[in-house]
């Protein structure tokens, strides 16, 4: 029977990307020197299970490049390696090619594979570097312990036996009869006895009895522990200093007796002890041969046979003792299942038709009279009660937190940090504030701006931070919290601040204010929202080029929020995004025009007032406006916009709404407001189309359907239409 | 009875089913794959700009569904929407996608088989875009029946009312903003 593996591809590319994230998280809280192991382990098994994957659906590129990539890890889980920054960085770069693989396969594209040879030509040099060095101490500690230990023990019963044969016959000058008898710990120490009867060899001719004496049996056998203890015989004529040295870093880890043997009973050393010594090489060095060419096929299964118990066994405790801090756990398991959004809308839908229903029993039940009304309203008040929590549980099923954003940050910070020599130190907060799914997808973009911009401009090089009394370690501070009905995102820096000299100079310079004109800080700080505008003497490729701040702001109110500034020249600058928590819901305003109701959302109303009719000014004869807080607002009669009968035609029988949209204030005529409430937003364009002025509609609690209006497509169409 | 001199307009097998409905005087179908559901009429909301043939927007199970009155769009008197007035919710299928929209006709009549065959094609009347929308016609016990490409009759709305391609007839683009 054949099973369709591509029925799981999905899954797998999923999975691995999510994998990579916390991979990604793990190496940058990795710290030089001192690695956690708890972080190796995630690391090393998430390129485990990429390869795993990979090789099951036939990826062989990408799971011979995690191949090299485990193999390196393996000997950084090991201690074989210390983390360095070299190697930190390279495995970041693994991070990169790996997702760029993984993207290529599931998008169907070729593979760059320039890019990925080159990846892993570095880190199968590093590894190759770390194995040709074994005789530099520094290079040297516990090679590899897992892997090490079943390279002697297994071909052990043939080694001892035929040397035992061999070493009857005799005419050699003086000789060493060494006996090496490590304690147990030794592999731990990072000692590796093959490498020192390696060293031994190259000293003179050397033969290896092997006592396996203390061997436990299989079940038994803890992979970290050495059971074998040596005795070795060693011809030639060597000093006794050099055989010690060989021995000096088991010093302690071992017991040894080196005894001068007289010339008469010299046994002859001929091949076969040369032979037997090297019998445990072949694997290894087929191993490493087999790293190097990044396919470990064949050779590494045999040997891994032995290896299993041993080499699974830290793997699968670790995986038990994962009780993982909560960043890289939030990623990584706790027990969630994937959805797609489109059944979560489904259920939306149903739970606001519930809604609609039970609305709509409620006013039928408030009129009923008679025996059973009294126990019918109860239940109907517990149906509304559920039927709530139904609602918003399911709306929170769209939530996550945003920590799926913030988590790109420490990598990016990193690299623009490194590149531009800067120190910065990224301070994370309020990661597990939850928001809306289509919300935390479009706010990424924005925030990478605003990060990148403080990291640019507003962090100082650390001489300058220096000589300004500051730490040379700048703060790029993100922090998220609810405030209201709303959510705010703040980036923050304790860099320079915006100079507003520089800026208003600049406004004048390309004449957007008067040379005259005398701004506060806020109006000053606002002009770099606008588009084209940049302070950057020279420009990067980060940022500086004008394009940018005016882009984020339009994402922002996209979003149905706004972003304000705060800046202190010399102490920093704060951007704060405010969010709704969802698109999904917003907060509206519902007003009365003829028989129409429109929803007007809050976000964008200032205040409410009644005019009287003399507070009217005319400009050129038609267009109304008023003063409104010493600005003047014109009128725009909603119910001559959207070409409905109106109640009430004169300005004092009606209100005016004053609205902003796109940084400019209108007053909105309208018959009445109705009433605030939260309402469920429904796309006007699945089944129809755009319309100016209208962002969406809502379904009212009588199941009739009621437009949620645009003010900024409202002030559009009216200047259009005062144009025409 | 009018159909006179016309060849079979393809050589289509088998038959298919058409939900017929009434308007003033004449009979329509479409295809009954295309019908979501039959309802009754209730009160819309008024889009701004809208053509006058669409009517507004329904809450058809949490979807908001435009409403098109088609003896408005055929330029037919205008009949008075009363409990008995049927709105047929269709799926058109269009570049964009599936769209649902409501038409208001004067009664559904029946389900009936329709041999392809037999499917007539309209007569050449001069003005393309009266017949544009006609599949054909077909006689159905001795009654005509005129089958109207649903995806053709909204296709020529949708890329009028709007506003989001330019092609289309301009007289029915909403005046937005003039």
């Amino acid at each position: 029977m054949t099973i369709d593996l591509t029925q799981f591809h999905d899954a797998f590319f999923e999975e691995s990307f999510e994998a990579l994230d916390s991979m990604e998280a793990a190496l940058l809280k990795l710290d030089i020197g001192a690695p956690e192991p708890e972080l190796i382990n995630t690391i090393f098994r998430v390129a485990h299970s990429i390869k795993g994957g990979s090789a099951t659906f036939g990826f062989s590129d990408i799971a011979s490049f995690t191949h090299s990539c485990e193999t390196l890890l393996d000997e950084l889980r090991s201690g074989g390696m210390q983390v360095s920054l070299e190697i930190s960085d390279l495995l970041l770069k693994t991070v990169d090619v790996m997702r760029a693989m993984l993207r290529s396969t599931q998008s169907k594209q070729p593979i760059n594979m320039q890019k990925v040879s080159d990846v892993q030509f570095d880190v199968e040099m590093m590894i190759a570097q770390k194995n040709n060095a074994p005789a530099k101490p520094a290079a040297a500690p516990v090679k590899a312990a897992p892997a090490a230990v079943p390279a002697p023990a297994a071909p052990a019963p043939a080694a001892a036996a035929s040397p035992a044969t061999a070493t009857s016959a005799s005419t050699a000058p003086p000789r060493w009869e060494i006996s090496f008898r490590p304690y147990r710990e030794l592999f731990a120490r990072g000692n590796d006895p093959l490498r020192m009867m390696r060293e031994l060899a190259e000293l003179g001719e050397l033969t290896v009895n092997v006592d396996l004496g203390a061997l436990p049996g299989f079940a038994q056998l803890d992979a970290q522990s050495c059971y074998l203890a040596w005795k070795l015989e060693l011809a030639g004529d060597v000093s006794e200093d050099a055989i010690k040295q060989v021995f000096e870093w088991a010093e302690g880890d071992c017991d040894l007796e080196l005894r001068r043997v007289g010339v008469e009973t010299a046994p002859a050393v001929a091949a076969e002890p040369v032979v037997v010594e090297t019998e445990p090489a072949p694997s290894q060095a087929a191993l490493a041969d087999a790293i190097l060419s990044g396919t470990a096929p064949a050779i590494e299964e045999p040997k891994s046979e032995p290896a299993a118990p041993v080499a699974t066994a830290p793997t699968l405790t670790a995986v038990k003792d994962t009780k993982p801090d909560a960043s890289i756990g939030a990623v990584g398991d706790s027990g969630s299942i994937r959805v797609s959004v489109e059944k979560i809308d489904e259920l939306m839908n149903t739970v606001g038709e519930l809604v609609i229903t039970q609305a709509m029993l409620s006013q039928l039940g408030a009129a009923l009279e008679g025996g059973n009304a009294e126990k019918l309203r109860a239940g109907l008040a517990q149906l509304e009660r559920n039927t709530r929590e139904l609602q918003e549980s399911v709306m929170r099923v769209r939530m996550l937190p945003i920590s799926f954003v913030f988590s790109r940050f420490p990598r990016m910070v990193r690299d623009i940090a490194q590149r531009l020599g800067k120190q910065i130190d990224l301070k994370l907060t309020g990661e597990q504030t939850e928001l809306d799914k289509t919300v935390l997808e479009k706010i990424g973009d924005p925030l990478v701006h605003l990060v990148r911009n403080s990291i640019d401009h507003g962090i100082e090089m650390p001489d300058v931070r220096v000589a300004a009394g500051k730490d040379a370690v700048g703060t790029v501070h993100l922090d998220a919290c609810h405030r209201g009905g709303n959510i705010a995102v703040e980036v923050s820096d304790d860099g320079g601040g915006l100079d507003k000299d520089r800026i208003l100079a600049k406004a004048r310079q390309r004449g957007l204010v008067g040379p005259n004109d005398i701004l506060t800080d806020d109006q000053i700080h606002d002009l770099i929202f606008l588009p084209g505008f940049s302070t950057a003497e020279k420009t990067t490729d980060l940022s500086g080029r004008g394009v940018g701040m005016d882009v984020v702001r339009r994402n922002v109110k996209e979003l149905g929020g706004k972003i304000e500034l705060r800046s202190e020249q010399g102490k920093g600058s704060r951007f704060i995004i405010t969010l709704p928590l969802t698109l999904a819901i917003v907060d509206g305003q519902s007003v009365a025009v003829g028989t129409e109701t429109y929803i007007i959302p809050l976000i964008s109303i200032v205040e409410s007032m009644r005019l009287k009719e003399t507070s009217i000014s005319r400009l050129s004869g038609h267009n109304e406006v008023f003063s409104f807080r010493g600005d003047y607002l014109p009128i725009i009669r909603l119910h001559e916009l959207f070409g409905v009968e109106p109640r009430a035609r004169a300005l004092h029988e009606g209100l005016v709404v004053i609205a902003e949209g796109d940084g400019r204030r209108v007053g909105l005529f309208v018959d009445d407001l109705l009433g605030q409430q939260q309402v469920v937003i429904k796309s006007l364009e699945v089944n129809y189309g755009h319309v100016e002025g209208v962002s969406g509609a809502t379904i009212l609690g009588d199941g009739s359907v009621a437009l949620i209006l645009d003010v900024t497509g409202i002030i559009h169409a009216a200047s259009m239409r005062a144009a025409a | 009875m009018s159909t006179n001199a016309v060849k079979p307009e393809q050589a289509g097998a088998g038959s298919h089913q058409v939900l017929t409905f009434v308007l003033g005087n004449e009979t329509y179908g479409v295809d009954i794959l295309r019908v979501q559901e039959i309802r009754g009429w209730s009160a819309v909301t008024k889009i701004p700009h809208a053509p006058s043939h669409v009517l507004g927007v329904l809450n058809l199970r949490g979807s908001i569904v435009p409403i098109v009155d088609l003896r408005m769009r055929f330029a037919l008197d205008r009949a008075e929407y009363t409990a008995i007035t049927v709105i047929i919710v269709v799926s058109v299928l269009s570049a964009a996608g599936r769209r649902d929209f409501g038409v208001v006709v004067d009664g559904v009549s029946d389900v009936v088989d329709v041999n392809t065959a037999e499917v007539k094609p309209a007569p050449e009347l001069g003005s393309r875009a009266a017949t544009d929308y006609i599949r054909g016609l077909v006689s159905v016990s001795d009654r005509m029946v005129v089958l109207l490409d649903i995806d053709r009759l909204i296709a020529t709305d949708m890329t009028s009312f709007a506003g989001n391609s330019s092609q289309g007839e301009p007289s029915l683009v909403a005046g937005a903003a003039a």
